[in-house]
């Protein structure tokens, strides 16, 4: 791929961050509520402000988090800061920065949720592969059926039904939390070890919850390029089973499934939400969480925008890479 | 001379839900070093499974149930899958129909020639199989810069150049091509053509030119294979194939041909190609035949060859005839047929 192409495609990535940003900054901004207000209002109701206090303190605020300037200037300095990665101060976790939180939570995140999706789309579309293909041994291909009806029950759920039975009723691996009560993480085995074992649970939640996709889907693909041609003339040209699978089968069907896993990467965050919340992780999702509870519009503003940035470099990631896998895509 | 492909009573059978197909009932071929031989016949009269059945990649529910491949003395029907493996491209090779889609889009051709040869040879350098490959591209007039490029750069008459040129890697004794012009335009057909011409010249190898191209086949086999329904019908040199056809089916398939003399008018045959599950009794032709006799519908004939070399698989050419049936023959064959294609009934002595 050429140069330029390569920066028309990081052009096009600043394009779809500033739209992002654009719109995470203006959207909240036409509801005539003041989060500012909200807060102190509740505080209020609870402990003894008074009224007239409660005014001064909430310009004071509104005056220390700019929401009182006019709109554009607001925006320009909005995006004057996230140009310099700065999302602004959490309100409820005051006075931590946004930033501070994403890069506590996201080792978390990435941990958990990047190795399963991998994890998921690699154990996923090689057993979909072997499964079409013709010459694999029958109780392996047998094996992709199963996957047929674990597709149809939603992660929620099997994480659930994991939690009952193994943690619950055998009381094999530990119920939640990312590390046992009372233990201090430290680097070393018996942490690691530990941390591991309550990670087994969402992670096998997560893995089996999104396989079943990548198994139907290859086998699919599989089908139809064991049909092709080019499968049949490599297997004139005396070519063993192995290469043909790898490179002249597998190659080709994994095309498409690579497009499907940059698609995958963008469901990381939301599935993230869900399953911390489920096993009661840490991590980017039970921030955001957290945030939406507490109203913490500052947090859920950050998030959101560093979701919708990883992604974006994520895609245009792949969309660098595929050229070099499907050499009919360069340009 | 020694005959360097000799194929016996190969028997191929799909195995379908609907019951039994005889592909390929009983068929045995000959064919010397050098010789080109073409393979003609209705679709699904068992022209591709012959070139699959001999190369042994007939795949299930597709079997061989019996015959022998004999190629430049080794008996390919008794190699191991390992040693048929080995035996692929090296002493027979199949070139299919290229100019679509039988080349990887996604490796370079010269990676696609190197991957053929690593895996008969995986002693020799580098340099050597590289220089192998450039050599192969070059004699079938293509760049050696089409080593380093992809098929989708390609034109069609060059992917078939390169399948080509696959199939001579490792100077195989036996090549097959099946339909190897097909989907090209007739120059490049022409080119195509006189390109395998020349590298079977060079290599010395026999080759089963597969097709429905009788104008092709004229210009490029020494002799013809008529096949019907899993069977030969006829086998015979080139010229007398297209002047004096034996075979009822011969004769109906080379009528059917336009020619310069009659012009505008053409002879279809009468009926369709029988389903192989319901192959008829006897002479699979004899529904659609109109020398038809009693023994056509109970008695199967088999591929003799008659006194002067040429092979047929039909009652009109064996020694059971009676008179009468002959005499039949010869009034049947005044009516039908304007032209008296048979001429004489080779009684084999």
């Amino acid at each position: 791929m050429s140069i330029k192409k390569v920066l028309q495609r990081l052009g096009f990535l600043l394009l779809v961050i500033w739209a992002a940003s654009t719109i995470t900054f203006f959207i909240p901004r036409l509801s005539s509520r003041n989060p500012i207000r909200e807060r102190f209002a509740e505080l209020a109701r609870t402990g003894g402000f008074s009224p007239a206090d409660l005014e001064i303190i909430i310009a004071a605020y509104s005056a220390k988090f700019g929401i009182d300037r006019p709109l554009l200037e607001q925006y320009a300095s909005y995006m004057g800061s996230i140009a310099r990665f700065d999302l602004g101060i959490s309100l409820h976790k005051y006075p931590k920065t946004v930033w501070e939180l994403i890069m506590e939570a996201l080792p978390w995140t990435i941990g958990l949720l990047l190795v399963t999706t991998i994890l998921s789309f690699v154990i996923g579309n090689l057993l979909g592969a072997v499964a079409a293909w013709p010459r694999s041994p029958g109780w392996l291909r047998a094996f992709a059926t199963p996957f047929v009806l674990l597709q149809g029950v939603p992660p929620v759920l099997l994480g659930v039904l994991l939690l009952f039975f193994i943690g619950f009723r055998l009381k094999l691996l530990p119920l939640g939390g990312a590390y046992s009560i009372g233990r201090v993480p430290q680097w070393d085995w018996p942490s690691f070890l530990d941390l591991l074992k309550h990670q087994i649970l969402p992670a096998v939640s997560l893995i089996f919850g999104s396989m079943g996709a990548w198994v139907l889907s290859m086998r699919g693909m599989g089908v139809t390029i064991q049909g092709e041609d080019y499968v049949n003339f490599a297997e004139h040209k005396g070519l063993s089973g192995y290469t043909i699978f790898k490179d002249y089968y597998l190659r080709n069907a994994l095309l498409p499934q690579v497009t499907g896993f940059a698609l995958a990467l963008g469901t990381v965050f939301t599935s993230a939400i869900v399953a911390e919340q489920i096993f009661s992780l840490p991590g980017v999702g039970s921030v955001l969480n957290d945030a939406i509870r507490a109203n913490d519009f500052m947090v859920i503003y950050g998030i959101v925008l560093f979701i919708t940035i990883t992604v974006a470099s994520l895609m245009v990631l792949v969309e660098l890479i595929y050229p070099l896998l499907d050499p009919r895509i360069r340009h | 001379m020694k005959p360097v492909l000799q194929v016996l009573n190969l028997l191929v059978t799909y195995y379908t839900d609907a019951g039994r197909a005889k592909a390929l009932d009983d068929v045995s071929l000959t064919l010397n070093a050098g010789e080109k031989l073409g393979l003609v016949g209705e679709s699904g009269s068992g022209k591709s499974t012959m070139a699959l059945a001999m190369m042994r990649m007939i795949k299930p529910p597709g079997r061989i149930e019996g015959g022998q491949v004999i190629v430049d003395g080794t008996e390919l029907t008794k190699l191991s899958d390992e040693e048929m493996l080995k035996a692929r491209l090296s002493k027979i090779a199949y070139i299919p129909q290229g100019a679509m889609n039988s080349l990887n889009p996604v490796l370079r051709i010269g990676r696609q020639m190197v991957d053929a040869i690593k895996a008969h040879d995986d002693e020799a350098s580098r340099r050597t199989i590289e220089e192998r490959c450039m050599e192969a591209l070059e004699s079938v007039d293509l760049k050696r810069s089409v080593f380093k490029m992809y098929p989708h750069e390609l034109s069609g008459g060059m992917k078939q150049r390169v399948c080509i040129a696959i199939g001579i890697l490792l100077n195989p004794k036996v090549i097959i091509a099946d339909e190897p012009t097909s989907a090209l335009d007739v120059v490049t057909q022409r080119q195509v053509m006189e390109t395998i011409d020349r590298v079977q010249e060079q290599l010395g190898a026999a080759v089963i030119l597969i097709g429905h191209d009788m104008g092709l086949m004229a210009q490029f086999v020494d002799k013809v294979a008529v096949m019907y329904a899993g069977r030969l019908a006829e086998v015979s040199i080139v010229r007398d194939m297209f002047t004096d056809p034996k075979h009822p089916y011969a004769q109906a398939l080379i009528r059917s041909l336009p020619s310069l003399e009659n012009k505008g008018v053409f002879q279809g045959i009468p009926g369709l190609a029988p389903s192989l599950l319901r192959i008829p009794s006897g002479c699979a032709f004899h529904p659609r035949c109109p020398y038809r006799m009693d023994v056509c519908t109970t008695v199967r004939p088999e591929l003799e060859t008659l006194s002067n070399g040429r092979q047929v698989a039909c009652h009109l050419y064996t020694e059971g005839l009676t008179d009468a049936g002959a005499n039949g023959i010869q009034e049947r064959h005044q009516s039908v047929y304007a032209r008296p294609a048979v001429k004489d009934i080779d009684n084999r002595t």
